[in-house]
């Protein structure tokens, strides 16, 4: 069994990469490594097309790599696979389950494949379905068929959970919730690997996240640590009425980096007790005046926006 | 831990739960059998031969034509003035216009066209009547005898080829069209992410296809007895194996054509360039021995041929199993080769 700094690696994968056939061929990884320690919870992040579901696919064994080695738990694909596949637990991006069966039906179906795992009722009361256990799932919300799909992949006891965008599309009272089931099942010692393109998802949930770009990972590490790598861990956003050069500012008392978008700068900051006043004095010498002003915690945004100079979702309401 | 269920088992009861749960897949299923058979129910009704419909022209003398037509049932006889017969003819409301032509020795004279065929035999049943009401005697005894005894009739051929035809259409759509609906919706791609045998899983879809079909063969077979008396003349149990044989060899069928399509379209054209060759001569409607005798051989190896001939073979002449050797075999061997080929083809993603 290979290990990760004396901890037992779940998932190690290595130069992983997938090209798919076109004109041009399409580089959809272009190397991916990934060492997933037993009992962490691990996130891939990054924005829409980067790569992320089809390096999980490869991982679940759904999907065959153009190249690159991958060990699932000490085992590898195409050697192991029924052995892997009665350890792992799989949601998928979207599943469109059986409409017409109820959710108990489903999942006692799932339970079924499974030399072990717990009895649907277990994971009915897992993701706190139990209300609906007799409804069709065509009859449930988004929200209630996105935790019927984790208690799908639950149902099987497995040591390693796979998620892919589990919360996407969701209210932020269901996506709670989920994030509650996800803690659960690590708080018991298991292993999540899971794809988001949610920031505050990564970092409330994982212990170490890797940001995924262009089919490869740009950076990797707790989102503590991540957010450390910006300098501050402040950032002090504020749009001006009239012209002013960015330079302008990075001399102000604790100032780490300046970014400027359109009508708005960006300070990542230390420490924002000392930088505002400054920022404050600095305006009003100038005579400029100030259309806006906040100041906020620095999150894995700002850090996918200062590695790329690109935001995670386009539509960025961030 | 918690007793656990056999794969297989949940695989096909849950087909099945899915199955019933769907109205409107049940109408298909069980409702348009019935009404097909109702359709030819009305076009197959055992009527008494048509009527021919004769004007007679309104001149001297044609009262007594006019007399002996009407009193034969055969006739439905108008009598009209000449502009009126003429109009008449040419609209196609009579077969044929009667004109007395000579008084003195009657004489008659049949106006119709000869490329109308009700006309052309109107001409010769009402010369026929004429001729013997005026004194002419046959010189040979004729008596006919009507030949519609239960299994000989034209139903009889008909509704072993209906139960044929709905075993392909519901092999290929029943398991085609539910195997690509689960492509689409990823929810193969979800069972092969979890440790299910891919034998399981096509098993089910056949075994889940025979339990619908159960119900539709009944079906089919009462309402056939209840309506135009067809029965069975082999025995039930050789009926069934035959029946389920070409069950499985259409699943199997339906399992290969939907082993790769990514679309509902395109396995729709596919199913239908399978079918429809199938249609046209294995022998539902008609038998297929009107083919040229070089391409029989083509047609006999298609598996709704092999399929129909035996179902006639047990329904019609009461054959046994033993006797059904070459049909039976080609039919296993469809089934057998199209699972292997779809289990091999299949694309779970």
């Amino acid at each position: 069994m290979s290990t990760i700094d004396g901890v037992e690696a779940a998932i190690r994968c290595s130069d992983l990469r997938k090209t798919y056939a076109a004109k041009p061929p399409v580089e959809a990884l272009v190397g991916i490594d990934l060492n997933v320690r037993r009992g962490e919870c691990f996130g891939l992040l990054g924005p829409n097309g980067a790569g992320k579901t089809t390096t999980i696919e490869i991982l679940e064994g759904l999907l065959d790599a153009s190249s690159g080695d991958v060990e699932i738990l000490g085992m590898t694909w195409g050697k192991d696979d029924d052995a892997i596949r009665h350890r792992i637990g799989i949601s998928l991006q979207e599943t469109e389950l059986a409409e017409k069966l109820s959710v108990r039906e489903t999942l006692t179906l799932f339970r079924s494949f499974y030399r072990k795992g717990i009895s649907a009722d277990d994971a009915i009361a897992l993701v706190s379905l139990e209300e609906k256990a007799g409804s069709w799932v065509g009859k449930l919300s988004g929200g209630q068929k996105q935790r019927l799909a984790v208690a799908s992949a639950l149902v099987g006891d497995p040591d390693l959970l796979f998620l892919d965008e589990p919360t996407s599309g969701l209210d932020p009272q269901s996506r709670r919730q989920l994030w509650g089931i996800i803690r659960y099942f690590r708080s018991r010692g298991r292993t999540v690997l899971l794809t988001t393109h949610y920031m505050d998802e990564a970092e409330r949930l994982c212990d170490r996240v890797a940001i995924v770009d262009h089919g490869k990972v740009i950076a990797l590490g707790s989102p503590r640590e991540l957010i450390a790598g910006l300098g501050g861990e402040h950032v002090i956003e504020f749009s001006l009425d009239g012209e002013t050069a960015e330079d302008a500012f990075t001399a102000l008392p604790g100032v780490d980096s300046v970014v400027r978008e359109e009508e708005t700068f960006r300070l990542t900051v230390s420490a924002p007790h000392v930088s505002v006043p400054a920022l404050m004095s600095k305006l009003s010498d100038a005579a400029i005046e100030l259309t806006s002003l906040t100041t906020r915690h620095a999150s894995l945004e700002d850090v996918f926006v200062s590695l790329t100079g690109r935001h995670l979702r386009d539509d960025a309401d961030v | 831990m918690s007793d656990n269920k056999s794969p297989l088992g949940q695989l096909i009861i849950n087909r099945v739960r899915e199955f019933y749960r769907e109205p409107a897949v049940l109408f298909w299923v069980y409702g348009f059998p019935i009404l097909l058979a109702v359709g030819l129910g009305i076009a197959f009704r055992e009527q008494p031969s048509e009527r021919v419909v004769v004007d007679v022209q309104r001149v001297e003398r044609s009262g007594e034509v006019l007399s002996v037509l009407e009193a034969d049932e055969r006739f439905v006889v108008s009598e009209c003035n000449e502009d009126e017969c003429r109009r008449r003819l040419r609209s196609g409301k009579t077969a044929i216009v009667i004109v007395v032509s000579g008084v003195e020795d009657l004489a008659i004279e049949y106006l119709f066209d000869p490329t109308r065929p009700e006309s052309v035999l109107a001409r010769r049943v009402v010369d026929d009547a004429v001729q013997a009401a005026n004194g002419r005697l046959d010189p040979v005894l004729a008596t006919d005898v009507h030949f519609s005894e239960p299994g000989a009739r034209y139903i009889d051929f008909l509704i072993p080829g209906i139960i044929g035809m709905n075993l392909m259409s519901g092999g290929l759509w029943g398991v085609g069209f539910v195997v690509v609906d689960m492509r689409i919706r990823k929810l193969l791609k979800r069972f092969i992410a979890t440790p299910m045998k891919k034998s399981d899983f096509m098993i089910a879809v056949m075994v889940s296809r025979m339990l619908f079909l159960i119900p539709e063969i009944i079906i089919v077979l009462l309402f056939a007895r209840w309506a135009f008396g067809v029965v069975v003349h082999g025995n039930l149990v050789a009926l069934g194996a035959v029946i389920t044989l070409g069950a499985v060899a259409f699943s199997g069928i339906g399992l290969l054509v939907a082993s790769r399509a990514q679309k509902l379209e395109s396995v729709s054209g596919l199913m239908n360039l399978v079918m429809l060759p199938m249609w046209l001569v294995s022998g539902i409607f008609f038998s297929y021995e009107r083919f040229p005798d070089t391409v029989l051989p083509l047609i006999r190896a298609l598996p709704l041929t092999s399929l129909n001939d035996a179902l006639r073979a047990v329904v019609v002449d009461g054959a046994a199993l033993a006797s059904l050797g070459v049909e039976l075999s080609i039919l296993s061997a469809y089934a057998v080769v199209t699972f292997a080929l779809a289990l091999k083809w299949f694309r779970w993603t």
